[in-house]
């Protein structure tokens, strides 16, 4: 590591002691934000996380957010954490201590520490001088030095240095030591040695931190309450709970970042709840699994295995992200146009192709909404959070078996991959699923004939019947053009009837999606449309600007297509901007063409650099938007 | 695909199979391919199979792809669910289909383009998953509907209609699907009835994936002198010297069996497939004798059928999984959901 810095020229600053007073930042109660910056592949994650879930058993709001490279080792990766007594958990965007491990980014590490505030870092090695500041506080601890005489083995030394920097930041930020071990307890609870070697390592670093700085430092943890009911969950485990949930029995997929995590979570679950062992007649036992999980060849494959599956009368999805939803397209427009169910997971990440795998995006809300080629609409769902996620996956499965159609899940990097506070997940057990018009056996002998297009009801669905049980049901169903019979068809009468049928049941989707989320202020003039994983920021940006005296009235949409309130909402408000993190203001383009609103009556924040979304960015933004 | 339903012609009565159902219950709509097509034969074929073997026609599932050769599931068996899908992408729907109803007989229909070309990689891993499925290459060599074009299994030399040789080295399905492991692999000619049923009988009964590839000629784009998916090109070199014979379990305790019979391997529904004039040595259950087999009378210019590997004891998509034998689709949402009291347990270790 060493040799990563630049040394020509260096005395040694030993900026240690630099503490001096003149940079103090005031004293900040359960509100700062905290930067780790490590290498990955070296154990720092166990780290970040146990400050997150000590911080979290304060019971003190808090958002962990990771920022890492399309890397298994060996690069530079973030860990941000904020704290923030009154809920606001957005990403910061500058830092009051910065925990820098990594030599190689000491640069832009350094940077990251606003004026005043704490830079803790590996003393064992020198900072070129040209990176110094006098606007911070320089806190080394010679973390190499010292683990290096503690722990003799290089593998676990390496991973013991992190917990170490957990140490000393429980020590600067007065982080509740019992909770802390207790923590580290629970973690290692199986494992004797590795328990006691990280109550070492922790203790190694909050120890050298009281005895050398000034701690705790003005960022101070107090216990409160507002945790009580919450957990603290990634949205792609709580993704994979909903699907569990709602009765899916059959998940296809193919590995994508950042999607991979909710068909490893399924499987993890399936595994669980999903699994009888039964005892045969001689005694011994059997596993019978209640499930499938089916890796496929690609996406294309993967949503293939799931039409199938839906076709045959199962509950299946598939969870993907971008380059997957490409792929599906094709498979999307037959389940589109032969009606059949489908649940497609899509956790957005950087576009266009490959793009930043890592990285954060909303931009996939065009795509989806018109996947595949010829006239094609389709149910989309956002959820905002891990609670969500949960609750809207489970629905998404209603909306496709009653609307005969694919519904996609449109989640995110940010929301699947990181952990955030949420209310607890619930449940109704006088909840049943709704399996929308199937028709049994019973159901064919009581009728003359069966047409699988005829016969639609109030939302334009029309009954289907499954393989295997009865020659009454039978059709053909094909992806050509088909009557409402399900006949082939080469007649732009029969042609258009069900097609005009098609859009209607998707309009009709509308008063079954989740309402969106309003909320308003007495003699707002504008209002601010959001989507997904944008609320957080949002809520910050607007709370900040009332208490400036600029009031904005608040929608979060869930869904797509949009209910009529949306449009009400648009028409309600001299300007309305659109807050989402794609480039081309996606969801502001969805609204103009759907609801029938003016391009001038919509106006756009967008962040797409990849990282998730800050109020800072959504104050400025609406501000220049708003300021004639 | 444009369909005509057949008239209803009164004929002297139809014999009747197990199920009281005559051979008129396994047909479907009007075929509306060319006059003398291949794959009208193996229509036939695949009507006189399930006919014979009383196959239950709302149990069967027929799904295909895009092509001449997937619009015949509309031909069969007008009782039976048919999905007709997109391109090359029949593999993984009947995955799917199968995953969720494992009770139901899946059959897939295919093409040598829709096979081979764009859709290659399904079918292989179809083949590395096992599905329980007869999926059916009805192979001429050509793009019939898109009027004449090479498919990946024209071989280097023959001839387009007006003459062009093909200089692009084929995909032979029956070495792709012997390498990959594939647990039945058959070849026959659409010419050859005699032949074709019983292979199809051993693959609606075999467990796990059949693959059966049907030379079909195209009477439209690849009958002519120069092509070696022809009609007189496959009389003149067809090599037909594996012969089966297909024993349902009522046959089997009650026909005389063939004395001649030199391989006799027992399906998992009791029924039995007698191998005979095989030959010299070989086994339908050794799988390198099958690879040599081919690529031998390969190399002497000769196209040898039957049924040419069997792998009875495979494990199909449901064994490797631990599926439970009732079908997924009729698992109820009691046992499907685990209830709010498990969810507050599960989300104590997230607290």
């Amino acid at each position: 590591m060493t040799q990563q810095i630049d040394q020509t020229g260096l005395d040694n600053p030993d900026p240690t002691n630099s503490t001096n007073g003149s940079h103090k930042l005031p004293m900040k109660v359960n509100d700062f934000a905290i930067r780790f910056a490590t290498v990955n592949g070296t154990g720092s994650a166990s780290a970040n996380n146990l400050l997150l879930k000590a911080i979290f058993r304060m019971g003190v709001p808090v958002s962990g957010k990771n920022l890492f490279p399309s890397n298994i080792q060996g690069l530079p990766t973030w860990y941000e954490i904020r704290v923030n007594g009154s809920g606001f958990t957005s990403r910061a965007t500058s830092f009051d201590l910065v925990v820098a491990m990594n030599t190689q980014t000491y640069e832009t590490d350094i940077a990251s520490v606003r004026p005043g505030g704490y830079l803790i870092y590996d003393s064992s090695w020198f900072i070129p001088t040209k990176l110094l500041r006098d606007d911070i506080n320089f806190l080394g601890i010679p973390f190499s030095t010292l683990f290096a005489e503690e722990f003799s083995e290089s593998r676990e030394r390496i991973l013991m240095r992190n917990i170490g920097y957990a140490g000393a930041v429980a020590a600067a930020i007065s982080l509740d030591t019992t909770v802390l071990a207790e923590l580290l307890d629970e973690t290692y609870s199986s494992n004797e040695k590795l328990r006691n070697s990280n109550h070492r390592a922790l203790e190694l670093g909050y120890n050298y931190a009281m005895e050398n700085f000034h701690c705790p430092l003005p960022l101070r943890l107090e216990h409160i309450s507002t945790n009580k009911d919450k957990i603290l969950i990634d949205g792609n485990t709580s993704t994979a709970l909903g699907c569990i949930y709602a009765g899916a029995t059959v998940a296809a997929w193919y590995p994508i970042t950042p999607a991979t995590s909710v068909a490893e979570n399924f499987t993890k679950l399936c595994s669980r709840y999903r699994s009888e062992t039964i005892t045969l007649e001689d005694g011994t036992t059997e596993v019978k699994n209640n499930y499938i999980v089916l890796q496929a060849e690609d996406e294309l494959a993967a949503l293939a295995m799931v039409v199938g599956a839906s076709w045959a009368g199962a509950r299946a999805f598939t969870s993907t992200s971008g380059p997957g939803i490409s792929l599906m397209n094709e498979i999307l427009g037959l389940a589109y146009y032969t009606e059949i169910p489908a649940v497609i997971i899509d956790v957005q990440r950087t576009g266009p192709s490959t793009g930043m795998p890592t990285r954060v995006q909303q931009a996939d809300i065009m795509e989806c909404a018109y996947a595949s080629h010829g006239d094609t609409k389709h149910i989309l769902l956002f959820p905002a959070d891990p609670e969500e996620c949960f609750r809207f996956t489970a629905k998404a499965f209603d909306l496709a078996e009653h609307f005969q159609t694919p519904v996609m899940v449109l989640s995110d990097l940010d929301i699947g991959m990181n952990d955030w506070v949420v209310p607890k997940l619930d449940w109704d057990d006088n909840y049943n699923w709704d399996r929308g018009r199937v028709l049994s056996a019973e159901d064919l002998e009581s009728i003359a004939k069966f047409y699988r297009y005829s016969d639609e009801d109030a939302d334009f669905v029309t009954p289907r019947t499954l393989p295997g049980i009865s020659t009454k049901g039978a059709y053909f169903n094909r992806g050509s053009g088909h009557d409402r019979f399900g006949g082939y068809t080469e007649s732009s009468d029969s042609y258009i009837q069900v097609v005009d049928r098609l859009v209607k049941k998707h309009q009709a989707s509308a008063k079954y999606i989740p309402a969106p989320i309003v909320e308003t202020k007495p003699g707002a003039r504008f209002g601010v449309i959001t989507l997904g994983s944008c609320e957080m920021a949002v809520k910050e940006a607007l709370y900040n600007l009332d208490q400036d005296g600029l009031a904005l009235d608040y929608m979060r949409i869930c869904g797509f297509p949009f209910p009529d309130e949306v449009k009400a909402f648009i028409d309600s408000h001299e300007i309305t901007v659109v807050v989402e993190q794609n480039r081309d203001a996606q969801l502001r383009s969805l609204l103009i063409l759907e609801t029938g609103s003016s391009p001038d009556q919509l106006r756009s924040v967008l962040s797409y650099g990849g990282f998730p979304i800050s109020a800072d960015l959504v104050v400025d933004g609406l501000l220049n938007q708003l300021k004639d | 695909m444009p369909s005509i339903r057949k008239p209803l012609i009164p004929l002297a009565p139809h014999a009747t199979n197990s199920l009281g159902l005559t051979v008129r219950d396994y047909e479907g709509s009007m075929s509306t391919l060319c006059a003398g097509c291949g794959h009208d034969s193996i229509t036939a074929a695949i009507v006189q199979t399930f006919f014979e073997l009383g196959t239950p026609p709302e149990l069967i599932a027929k799904l295909s792809g895009i092509g001449c050769s997937s619009k015949t599931p509309t031909y069969f068996v007008a009782g039976a669910h048919g999905f007709n899908s997109v391109h090359g992408r029949m593999p993984p729907i009947v995955t799917g289909a199968n995953a969720a109803n494992r009770a139901n007989i899946h059959i897939g229909i295919s093409g040598d383009g829709d096979s081979l070309s764009i859709g290659t990689g399904h079918l292989v891993h179809a083949i590395r998953k096992n599905v329980n499925m007869v999926y059916i290459i009805e192979n001429n060599g050509v793009y019939g509907l898109t009027k004449g074009q090479f498919s990946p299994t024209a071989d280097v030399g023959s001839t387009t209609k007006r003459g062009v040789p093909n200089d692009v080295p084929p995909i032979d399905p029956v070495e792709l699907a012997l390498s990959l492991g594939a647990s039945f692999v058959a070849r026959s000619f659409s010419g050859d009835k005699k032949q074709l049923i019983p292979i199809l009988k051993a693959a609606v009964e075999h467990h796990g994936f059949a693959l059966i590839d049907v030379i079909s000629p195209c009477i439209q784009f690849n009958n002519h002198q120069g092509s070696t998916k022809s009609y007189k090109y496959m009389r003149e070199h067809e090599l037909n010297e594996i012969d089966s014979v297909f024993l349902q379990p009522s046959e089997v305790i009650t026909a005389e069996l063939p004395r001649d019979s030199s391989v006799s391997i027992a399906m998992h529904d009791g029924s039995k497939i007698l191998f005979r004039t095989l030959p010299d040595n070989y086994d339908p259950r050794d799988r390198n004798a099958a690879v040599n087999y081919v690529s031998r009378t390969k190399a002497n210019g000769e196209v040898p059928t039957g049924l040419l590997f069997i792998d009875q004891e495979s494990s199909d998509i449901h064994d490797l999984n631990r599926t439970t034998e009732e079908p997924l689709i009729t698992l109820p949402f009691k046992k499907l959901c685990p209830g709010k009291s498990e969810l507050m347990k599960f989300q104590e270790s997230f607290v």
